[in-house]
């Protein structure tokens, strides 16, 4: 009873709130900015076209399974399994590519398509967690990669160079992922905010029983995103595998987090119903921008770029809270 | 929530109850099931050698364990386990040079001091603690790398006894691991901090409305992981007489999360297993060690485990309120 | 009762059990086109089966149900949705991060070229919308940045926008500044003229003489009274929707309550001065002696359960002060009203009191356990004996201490909590309906605890919306009304009739 009336709004907006929603909406694009800027102060080679090639390049992995995960966490969930996709599906890659392009794109995808339907079917009809079914979702398709490559043993060579071009090819400096990865942002972010699926995504996210009351059909919505991440994760399994020309089995652990770390940088939130992939990709370049700084700097490991992802990680959620707070306390 | 029809307890299916059965004493039926095959079926399973190292390779999984069902038990979860393990690893290195006990301290007190991080990020930040340690999980396996940048190979007679030593026959590893869980054991059905950390994950409103101090319970609560797994960290970092912060502890929020559950603590909190914990801990040991004695690889291990994760959640959805 | 124009809506002998009660028992109930029509009623009269019977949630075991003269039946809230009967709840249920133009529009958005969405005129059909609710509001901004009311009004518009004949609206004003209330009203009355009918839930009886034209009251799951509200005086609504008739106030004996205490003089156990809440509570004052029963009178949402729990601690207020036992109590701060020595037995037993996972022993211990235990380490002896003589005390029937509290019927669960706040060594009970959902066995036997704790010197404030319990239990009742005191009755003015009168005069404090 009480918490009813406690959840009273003020009436007339606040004044800092349209400044907290530009800062939760729009965050990480001021920050990559400003990022850019003061790497561009301090290192003459980092303002070159021939390095901003190299971020493109090296995020557009990212970015393709950040696309999809953006939409499982607006809808409320989490994907913990896409870093073993990603790995499975670039070992599925090189093994099908002897068979001909169509294959060694085909097989990923079916099979992580396949994987993220289950774990949809199991999210949604069961009511199990999301992070768990996933966790396992992880685990079972990093036994499934293993097993498919010999305990790791074998490492499959792409076989097929229109496959491997597909990686590889470049125009006007980028290569084809980067042109996927902008591909895929439109379409992501057509279906997100202009299909009526990309609104139910928002609404599952944001109040799952108002949205059944309004007619979404909650269970396919959910299950879908699942499967589009799991989809997207496969995809950009197979376009590293033709980048690299081999199915490498050791890279990808962990790749999980970079990919949430992103999306929440970019201002998604994990509670669900907000958030946008123009954020997500903001959120991708500011992680791949600090990576390159820190390359830039050279005495600094490669280690310590999580050390700056995890930080921003946790500063990014503590404003968020701290936003949200002020928005909902009179 | 004024849903009458959910005030009133229904009547049991037999359904309900065998899966009500299955998570309390599946976890025992199981571990029993394996040590049954492999004594049929596997050569030499019954020698002590073959104990000693099973019991050997379990006790750091124990340890984590441990921590993660108090976290668990508060409607928790710790991410960040397998990392504070790499930290304290990178910890004993640093320091290994003022004697083992500074060495070992540091890492103690850093494993601490990430619990203590993730707590208040969860108690005071109110974020939520998948998040929460998810960040660390990321900044602190990248810290621990910063700090010890590759595989550092040591030679300390402490930690040499300490990793590798028997007292009576038993690894002082192992004693560590019981002594810890009978500690555990003890703080959760004996002391104040036990039986309030349970009512916080059983009935947080109610857990406030009689004035216990939910907030510092759970940031303790997150310590407490966090030094376990420290603790587990370092031992393992004795056995190898070497620091890898690269791959130590990998995947080891994974284990100790499926240990938990298979061992019956919900992951809706408000209970605590303790031995069943230890049991899951067992169960993911034998299982590899069956599977490989059978010539059955790694990866079937993990999609065996992935299984036993669903169903260990599936049978315990629901059953909470 | 042929009455009035044929009816939209239609429920016949609706009967609806959940296992141990009968929540709706018969019940007929006939919503014209273009009425505004109270339903009333207490806790548990069964006002919330009702309307989730009308709206899908739940399916009637007896009854029918009919739509514009045909029979219909329900699987789900959105059928019944789609047939014409929308839901505004007090929780609005829409999407908070959305923007008003998508929420009003969900599943219903305009497409463009592509079958894509189309953004503009989205946001104009939606600016349509609002526009013919008599709103001006931007449709672009989030859904959350709207005040309460302002929701509400999007609630409304987008039910009458997907045709809803009927619309139930469950305590709408509850968390409504008057400003909104009055465009709310205004909403309403726009709706009785496009013959859209309106299911009125509210225990605001200003607001149910303002804009209702017919009444239904419920209780103990029966139509108590139905007809035009105009004609009915205020005291008399009051007096069927508790069960209670003004010129027949029976004799004493109907509960366990022996009759008065013999308050001991001197400082009050507890006193609270002046607390207030924006929303919940103004100025409100109550002192308790040692040995004094209490009782707290009101409606509901009258602001009882907001005063038991600022005094608990456990409800932050902006000004006023609670003194317990001659010290003031740090506010919001439900440990320190502990220690000092009050205890609050809350309203939601399940929510907020039993911790389900936990043995009844543990339950009962678990305020306590810093009295219970040394150096951090639980005392299990000491634990037992406490808890041993509180089980027995209290006589609560569980096969041992041992046993989970969640398997306990509610009449033994609520034992549990109250032998929780024995176990603390409060000075002061704070009880929040302690007899409400449990049997009539367990209810005589939780009353006759009350009596027994206040003559060994406890202070009492119970809050109770039967009202014998409360005339029988109490030595005095402070009357509430809008979160404020409205009356104090003592002595032989304790009386149903005196209590009703206080709740429907007031004392000129009118909200």
């Amino acid at each position: 009873m009480t918490a009813t009336v406690e959840a009273a709004a003020p009436a007339a907006p606040a004044k800092g709130e349209r400044a907290s929603q530009i800062l939760q909406h729009h965050g990480a694009l001021m920050v990559l900015a400003a990022t850019v800027l003061i790497g561009a102060i301090a290192f003459d080679s980092f303002a070159t076209p021939q390095n901003a090639a190299n971020i493109a390049v090296s995020s557009s992995f990212i970015a393709i399974i950040a696309i999809g995960m953006t939409f499982v966490i607006i809808s409320g969930g989490i994907d913990l399994s896409v870093g073993s996709s990603f790995v499975l599906a670039g070992v599925l890659a090189a093994y099908g590519s002897r068979y001909g392009v169509l294959v060694a794109l085909l097989l990923p995808l079916a099979v992580c398509g396949t994987i993220g339907l289950v774990q949809g079917l199991l999210v949604a009809r069961t009511g199990m967690a999301p992070f768990i079914v996933t966790l396992a979702g992880l685990l079972g398709m990093r036994g499934l990669m293993l097993a498919v490559s010999g305990e790791g043993a074998n490492t499959y060579l792409v076989e097929d160079d229109a496959f491997a071009s597909l990686g590889q090819a470049s125009f006007l400096g980028l290569t084809v992922p980067v042109y996927i990865t902008l591909g895929l942002f439109v379409l992501g972010a057509i279906l997100l905010q202009r299909t009526g699926f990309g609104q139910s995504v928002y609404a599952i996210g944001g109040n799952e029983e108002a949205a059944a009351l309004m007619g979404v059909p909650v269970a396919r919505v959910k299950t879908l995103v699942y499967v589009i991440s799991g989809l997207l994760a496969g995809l950009a399994g197979a376009l590293n595998a033709a980048r690299l020309s081999s199915g490498v089995t050791i890279l990808g652990a962990g790749l999980e987090l970079d990919v949430i770390a992103a999306v929440v940088i970019g201002g998604t939130l994990l509670t669900g119903g907000a958030g946008g992939l123009t954020g997500t990709m903001a959120g991708v370049l500011l992680l791949g921008v600090i990576q390159s700084l820190i390359n830039q700097v050279g005495t600094l490991t490669s280690s310590f770029q999580q050390v700056v992802s995890g930080a921003f990680l946790a500063l990014v959620v503590v404003v968020q809270r701290l936003l949200h707070r002020a928005q909902h306390l009179s | 929530m004024a849903d009458t029809a959910a005030v009133l307890p229904k009547p049991l299916g037999s359904r309900t109850r065998a899966l009500a059965w299955l998570q309390r004493y599946g976890v025992y039926a199981s571990v029993l099931a394996l040590l049954l095959f492999n004594v049929a079926f596997t050569p030499h399973f019954l020698e002590v050698a073959n104990f000693r190292t099973q019991l050997i390779q379990v006790a750091p999984i124990v340890i984590v364990s441990l921590g993660m069902a108090l976290v668990i038990g508060t409607e928790g979860i710790d991410l960040s386990v397998g990392s504070v393990m790499a930290l304290s690893s990178a910890m004993v290195v640093l320091y290994l040079g003022y004697g083992a006990p500074v060495a070992i301290v540091a890492a103690l007190v850093a494993g601490a001091i990430v619990g203590a991080s993730g707590g208040a990020l969860v108690a005071y930040a109110g974020v939520q603690p998948i998040v929460a340690t998810l960040a660390l999980l990321v900044g602190i396996r990248g810290l621990a790398n910063v700090l010890v940048p590759q595989l550092t190979e040591f030679r300390n007679p402490t930690l040499i006894t300490l990793g590798s030593r028997s007292v009576l026959g038993l690894p002082l590893v192992v004693i560590i691991a019981a002594v810890l869980t009978a500690v555990v054991a003890f703080v959760v059905k004996r002391t104040i901090f036990g039986r309030q950390l349970v009512a916080v994950g059983g009935n947080r409103a109610a857990a406030k409305l009689s004035g216990l101090p939910v907030r510092r319970i759970l940031v303790t609560v997150y310590v407490l992981s966090g030094l376990l797994a420290a603790v587990a960290g370092v031992l393992a970092t004795a056995r190898l007489q070497a620091s890898d912060p690269t791959s130590l502890g990998l995947l080891m929020e994974l284990s100790a999360i499926t240990a938990v559950v298979v061992g019956g603590t919900p992951l809706t909190g408000g209970r605590v297993r303790v031995l069943g914990t230890v049991m899951g801990a067992l169960l993911i040991q034998l299982l590899q060690a069956t599977l490989i004695k059978h010539n059955l690889p790694q990866s079937w291990t993990q999609m065996v485990q992935a299984v036993i994760i669903l169903a260990a959640v599936y049978a315990a959805r629901g059953r909470k309120k | 009762m042929t009455d009035g124009p044929a009816p939209v809506l239609e429920a016949r002998g609706i009967s609806k059990g959940f296992p141990g009660v009968l929540a709706l028992d018969g019940v007929s109930f006939r919503l014209a086109a273009g009425e505004v029509h109270a339903l009333v009623g207490e806790n548990g009269a069964g006002k919330s089966t009702l309307i989730k019977v009308l709206t899908g949630v739940h399916q009637p075991d007896r009854g029918e149900l009919r739509l514009h003269g045909g029979q219909v039946s329900f699987g789900t809230p959105l059928e019944a949705q789609r047939a014409g009967i929308s839901t505004i709840y007090q929780e609005v249920n829409l999407v908070p991060q959305m923007s008003v133009a998508h929420n009003l529009l969900l599943g219903r958005e305009p497409r463009g070229r592509l079958g894509v969405i189309d953004a503009s005129r989205l946001n104009a059909l939606a600016a349509d919308l609002v526009a013919g609710m008599g709103l001006r509001l931007d449709v672009r901004r989030p859904l959350r940045s709207l005040g309460m009311g302002a929701q509400q009004m999007v609630a409304l518009a987008r039910a009458v926008s997907i045709d809803a004949r009927v619309v139930i609206m469950d305590e709408p004003t509850s968390a409504l500044e008057p400003r909104e209330v009055d465009t709310l009203f205004g909403v309403i009355s726009d709706l009785r003229a496009q013959g859209i009918a309106v299911v009125y839930v509210s225990h605001r009886l200003e607001e149910l003489y303002r804009i209702c034209d017919r009444v239904t009251v419920l209780r103990d799951g029966r139509v108590a009274h139905t007809g035009p509200l105009g004609e009915l005086e205020r005291v008399k609504l009051i007096a069927l929707m508790l069960g209670r008739d003004t010129t027949d106030v029976r004799l004493r004996g109907q509960t366990e309550f022996a009759g008065r205490h013999t308050a001991k003089n001197g400082q009050p156990v507890v006193e609270a001065r002046a607390l207030s809440r924006r929303h919940q509570l103004h100025d409100v004052s109550i002192r308790v002696r040692p040995g004094e029963v209490v009782g707290l009178g009101g409606l509901l949402g009258a602001g009882r359960s907001e005063t038991a729990k600022a005094i608990a601690g456990a409800l932050p207020f902006d000004g006023g002060a609670v003194v317990v036992a001659g010290h003031p109590v740090r506010k919001g701060s439900p440990s320190a009203a502990i220690r000092a020595g009050a205890s609050l037995l809350p309203e939601d037993r399940k929510a907020e009191g039993i911790v389900p996972t936990m043995s009844v022993r543990d339950n009962i211990a678990l305020a306590a356990l810093p009295r219970l235990s040394r150096a951090g380490i639980v005392s299990e002896a000491k634990l037992d004996r406490v808890v041993a003589t509180l089980m027995s005390r209290l006589r609560i029937k569980a096969t041992s201490p041992h046993q989970k509290v969640s398997e306990l019927s509610g009449g033994n669960q609520q034992k549990v909590l109250l032998a929780r706040s024995l176990a603390t060594g409060a000075k002061v009970l704070l009880l929040d309906e302690p007899t409400r959902g449990i049997d009539v066995g367990a209810k005589a036997e939780v009353q006759a605890l009350i009596d027994e704790l206040a003559a060994e010197g406890l202070g009492v404030l119970l809050i109770s919306s039967d009202l014998e319990e409360l005339v029988e239990g109490s030595d005095r009742v402070v009357v509430l009304r809008d979160g404020a005191v409205v009356g104090e009755l003592s002595g032989d003015e304790v009386t149903e009739e005196a209590i009703m009168n206080a709740i429907a005069e007031g004392g000129g404090v009118d909200g």
